[in-house]
This record gives C-alpha cells, sequence and structure tokens, in this order.
C-alpha cells in the first residue's frame, strides 16, 4: 500500500523534474524577450546590451531598482529603469520607464500586473495615449512628481481606477528619483565601479545633468 | 498597522469568494441553511490557517533551500489532504462534540480551492509568517462572512415566488453578484 | 456505451458547467474574456485526458485504500507540467490565468471522473470521457467568456463588435461573472425543458 504510494510519488518526481529540466531554458529565455523588448519600447534606439550593463540602484525610500543604460555608439541616449508599487488595486505592479537624457519619459511598459481587467488594466496604454491631461510621455518629472487631479496634480486618472493611478504615478515618481539620484551620484563621484566600461561617457552625463540642475 | 491593512484587504476589499472566486464551490453548496454555513465557516478556518502555516514552512524550509519550486503544487496538496486526514482523527478524540458539529465538513475541505490558493498566494505576495496567518486567518472571515450574509438571503429566497427557469442555481448566481456589487463598495478604503 | 456516445454525453447533457454545475472556481475566474475562458478551458482538457488515461491503466496496481491521494498525485502532476509548459511557451496567458493554473488540481471535475470513470473503466472509455468532459468544459468556459467579453467590453476574442462605450463593465467584474453565469444556467434550463 504504501510501497505503491511512494513508487508514484517517485516516478512523478522524476517526470516533473525533467519537465523542469527542459523547460527552464524556454521560461528564462521568454523572460529575457520580454525584458528586451520592453527595454527597446522606453529607450531611444541603441546599440548596447543594457541587460548586461545593469546596476541596482537605491531609491529614496531604501529599495533597490533595476536601472538598464542604452548607449548609442557609445554615448548614452536613455535609461530604462524598471520600477515597481505595491498599492496597485491588486497588489504589486512592475513596470519599466524610459528616460531620455534630459530626464523627460520617453516610453514605458508594465512588465506585470493583477489589475481588474477592463478598468485598473487600461494603465497599459492609457497614460501613452495623447487625450486630455492623460499622457505621462514626454513630461519632465524635474519640476516635481506626477500626481492625478484629485490629488492637485496635472494628469488624469483613469476613469473609475485612482487607484491604479495613484500607484502607476508613485512607481514612476519612484523611477525618476532613482534616475536624477545616479545621475547626480555619477556626477560629483564620477564612476560607480558596475559601469566601468563607459568611463568617459558618464562625464558627458555628469554634464548635461549640471546643466539641467542650473536651470532648476 | 500593516496586520490592520491586510485584515481589512482580504475581508472587505478583496474577499476571497465574491472578489476572487475562491472557495466558490462550498459557498453555492453549503449556504442553504444558516447553521451549515457557520460550520462550514468553522471548519476552514481551521485547516485554512493550520494548512498556510505547514504550507509556509515547508517551501522556506525544504522547497527554495533544494531548489525544488516546480513540486510545489503536489506537495502542498498533499499537505493538505493529510492534513485535513489528520485534523479529522485527531478532532475525533480529542472534542467528540467539535467533531460532531464540524466532521461532515471537513472531507468537502481538502477540494476547497481557497486552501490551496492561499497557500500559493501569501508565497506570491511574498509574506513573512506572521503576515501569512494574519492573512490566513483574515481570509476565511471574510469567506464565512460572504457564506452567512449569503445562506441568510437564500433562506428567505426559498419563500419567494421566482420564475421556474431561474429557480435553484440560477437565482442563487444572481444573488452572488448582487452581493459581489455591495462588496465592490468597500473598495478604495485601504 | 459506445466512445461516440461517452464523447457527446460529455459534452451536452453531462456538461460540468451547466448541467453538474462543478468546476465553478475556475468558471467565474478565468472567464473574463472569451480567449482566457477558452485557454483554461483547454489546459484542463489537457489535464483530464492524461489523468483519465493514466488512472484508468494503473488502477489494477493502486490498492484501494491509498486511492484518492494516488489520483490526486497523478492529477498535480499533470497540472504541474501544463504550469511549466505555459510558463515557457505562452508567458503572456500563464500570467492572465495566474492562480487558476495550479488549482486546477483541486478542480472537482478531475478528480471527479478520475474517481467516477476512470477508475471503473479501461482505457479508451476513459480517453473519450475525458475529450468530452474537457470539450463540454471549455465550450462553457468560452460561451461566458464570450458573453462577458461582448456585453462588457463590446469585444469579441479581441475584435470589436460594438463601441467600447456601449459595453456595461460589470460583466467584467466579479459581480458580472456570478450573473452571467446564473442567466445562461436558466436559459439552459429553459431551452432544456421546451
Amino acid at each position: 500500500m504504501l510501497l505503491s504510494l511512494t513508487i508514484i510519488c517517485v516516478v512523478a518526481g522524476t517526470l516533473l523534474a525533467w519537465v523542469n529540466t527542459m523547460t527552464e531554458g524556454p521560461i528564462a529565455l521568454s523572460k529575457a524577450a520580454a525584458l528586451e523588448e520592453a527595454i527597446k519600447n522606453v529607450t531611444p534606439p541603441f546599440d548596447n546590451n543594457p541587460v548586461a550593463e545593469a546596476y541596482t540602484t537605491e531609491s529614496s525610500d531604501g529599495s533597490p531598482l533595476l536601472i538598464y543604460p542604452a548607449t548609442q555608439n557609445g554615448i548614452p541616449v536613455g535609461v530604462a529603469v524598471e520600477t515597481y508599487t505595491m498599492n496597485g488595486f491588486s497588489g504589486e505592479i512592475r513596470l519599466i520607464v524610459g528616460f531620455d537624457t534630459d530626464g523627460k519619459i520617453i516610453n514605458y511598459s508594465i512588465l506585470q500586473h493583477a489589475e481588474t481587467p477592463g478598468l485598473g488594466s487600461k494603465m497599459m496604454d492609457w497614460f501613452k495615449t495623447d487625450k486630455n491631461k492623460q499622457s505621462i510621455v514626454g513630461r519632465s518629472l524635474a519640476s516635481g512628481n506626477l500626481k492625478v487631479a484629485k490629488d492637485g496634480g496635472d494628469v488624469d486618472a483613469i476613469t473609475a481606477s485612482t487607484i491604479t493611478s495613484r500607484a502607476f504615478l508613485e512607481a514612476v515618481n519612484r523611477a525618476y528619483s532613482v534616475y536624477a539620484g545616479t545621475d547626480a551620484s555619477t556626477g560629483t563621484t564620477g564612476v560607480d565601479g558596475e559601469s566601468g566600461a563607459t568611463e568617459q561617457v558618464d562625464g558627458e552625463t555628469g554634464a548635461t545633468e549640471t546643466e539641467e540642475g542650473g536651470e532648476l | 498597522m500593516e496586520y490592520i491593512i491586510i485584515f481589512i484587504a482580504a475581508v472587505f476589499v478583496n474577499n476571497i469568494v465574491l472578489a476572487q472566486f475562491l472557495g466558490v464551490c462550498p459557498f453555492l453548496g453549503v449556504s442553504k441553511k444558516v447553521g451549515t454555513a457557520v460550520g462550514m465557516s468553522a471548519a476552514v478556518m481551521f485547516v485554512l490557517t493550520i494548512a498556510t502555516i505547514v504550507t509556509f514552512l515547508i517551501q522556506k524550509n525544504i522547497l527554495e533551500p533544494f531548489g525544488l519550486d516546480f513540486m510545489q503544487t503536489i506537495s502542498y496538496i498533499l499537505v493538505i489532504a493529510a492534513l485535513v486526514q489528520m485534523v479529522e482523527i485527531v478532532l475525533k478524540k480529542v472534542s467528540p462534540a467539535l467533531y460532531q458539529a464540524l466532521g461532515v465538513f471537513l472531507p468537502l475541505i481538502a477540494t476547497n480551492c481557497c486552501i490551496l490558493g492561499v497557500a500559493i498566494l501569501v508565497i506570491q505576495k511574498h509574506y513573512n509568517l506572521m503576515e501569512s496567518v494574519v492573512f490566513a486567518i483574515s481570509t476565511s472571515i471574510g469567506s464565512a462572512l460572504a457564506l452567512v450574509i449569503f445562506a441568510g438571503i437564500r433562506e428567505q429566497l426559498a419563500m419567494s415566488r421566482i420564475p421556474e427557469a431561474l429557480k435553484g442555481t440560477p437565482i442563487a448566481l444572481i444573488t452572488a453578484g448582487l452581493l459581489a456589487m455591495a462588496f465592490m463598495g468597500f473598495s478604495g478604503i485601504v | 456505451m459506445n466512445n461516440m456516445k461517452v464523447l457527446v454525453n460529455g459534452i451536452l447533457k453531462e456538461n460540468p458547467v451547466f448541467a453538474l454545475l462543478l468546476g465553478m472556481c475556475p468558471t467565474l475566474g478565468t472567464t473574463s474574456s472569451a480567449l482566457n475562458g477558452m485557454a483554461m478551458g483547454l489546459a484542463t482538457t489537457f489535464v483530464l485526458i492524461c489523468s483519465n488515461v493514466v488512472i484508468s491503466s494503473l488502477k489494477s496496481l493502486i490498492p484501494d485504500q491509498v486511492r484518492i491521494p494516488a489520483f490526486i498525485v497523478v492529477i498535480a502532476t499533470f497540472v504541474t507540467v501544463v504550469q511549466m509548459c505555459m510558463e515557457a511557451y505562452v508567458p503572456a496567458l500563464y500570467a492572465s490565468l495566474g492562480l487558476f493554473i495550479p488549482l486546477i488540481v483541486v478542480n472537482c471535475i478531475v478528480l471527479g471522473r478520475a474517481e467516477a470513470f476512470a477508475a471503473k473503466n479501461s482505457i479508451f472509455p476513459s480517453l473519450f470521457d475525458g475529450i468530452g468532459i474537457g470539450l463540454g468544459f471549455t465550450f462553457a468556459l468560452t460561451l461566458l467568456g464570450a458573453v462577458r467579453e461582448l456585453f462588457g467590453t463590446g469585444n469579441l476574442f479581441g475584435f470589436s463588435f460594438m463601441p467600447e462605450e456601449y459595453g456595461s463593465l460589470i460583466f467584467v467584474l466579479a459581480p458580472g461573472a456570478f450573473i452571467a453565469l446564473g442567466y445562461l444556467i436558466a436559459i439552459i434550463n429553459k431551452l432544456r425543458k421546451a
């Protein structure tokens, strides 16, 4: 009795281990492909490998975020920041936000969410649709964080999904805080270890950043 | 504070039955009388809390350290089935009165998807052990609330005149829909 | 009973959702669009066919006392196989069905058919029973998904049929699932009597 059950369990375990090794590769590949696609979507054309050059930086509230730098012929053209919020209507939302070298939002792409279909899930396109004040594309956060109109900001929230909209903007603001933070740090301390290959280039980023700093 | 938010969210905002559709089978099956609904709810709360703790410890101490994540579903369901059996045996010995009250519901619980669902959800939400326990208890309170309210309505419904085709399950489902709509009013409080 | 009869029986007379009222959780939880409903139905069908075949061929080897745990292990194995394959090859669908894929394990239809049919019949009838019940489940989920998607967003399988403004969002949300299924069953009851 116990023997047959044990045999079944062992067979099942072996089968699963085999399928697991078979699918591990494709799962990793499809995840990597999705990430690359998302980075491509949110940054200007680049010719480096942002995933390989990615590095982690802590945001203002101490959570580590991944940053993917994009360069064209060795000159930085923008960065993609992988950010998140835990305050979505159904919990965690992960997205990737692209900034150009002036700190303007180029585009964003949702990586993972569990928002209500038809309501919160509209965030996939809502904040990049050029209608009324709902698009965040092209905006710069240098003058302050983005807020929904209800909270005194100037971004139109998704109809009937203020919670999702708030959470979404929180994630975008977090991404910007990291973006601004890293550029400031490269401006003052020169180079951080991980992106050593683009040493001379980082100096330039620092320069553009100080220019912008002067504008403020 | 964290725990209070988990509690409110699990009981009202994201009610396990009415918003997440887990445990709908007992919700429709044992909701004809308030008495049985209460019994079922108590049994679910009991098993759900224990099962969540045990599966959480298995996940963190066995599956993750040894890289056996792919065995998650299979090990969880076995643990839950075994646990239900064990609870049944222990209860029979220790408290015959409680066994009398909950006994008939226990075998039904092994295939109640909210047990396995919650065990997987706490891992997905990256809760720690304490948060998982709070989540498990709040979830079962949420399902108990939905079940008891629904049973109360159905007791009334049994005495009303209903169009022939809607009798039985259809009207129960529509009532559940209205109840779910009422629970949607809670969204936004956390 | 010949195989064809077993097949049709599962789709129509013993339709798991509309007639037997089994597997309500995935029925309500994954039908926010026709495509999601169909994908969930097909995933369940696959598990159902595999577990039916394996259990009917192993039934003489499994002692009666440990029947249920053995069935559960077989079912859970196939569920995990489906889960890993979907994550690898259709990640978008995997993400939208989420938690409901591992929960196929506790779908009463699968264990119910293993116990009621596969444990008593030989391989071929069990295979056809699995296909029939599975397709019946898929049909029900696709129909419910289509109704909710059409009334909720004006689309069907992602193609626009009427302007989105005409849709009533409640059908895509949780209450709409209960209400749409309630009326669908009522209509089918009515048709069956007529």
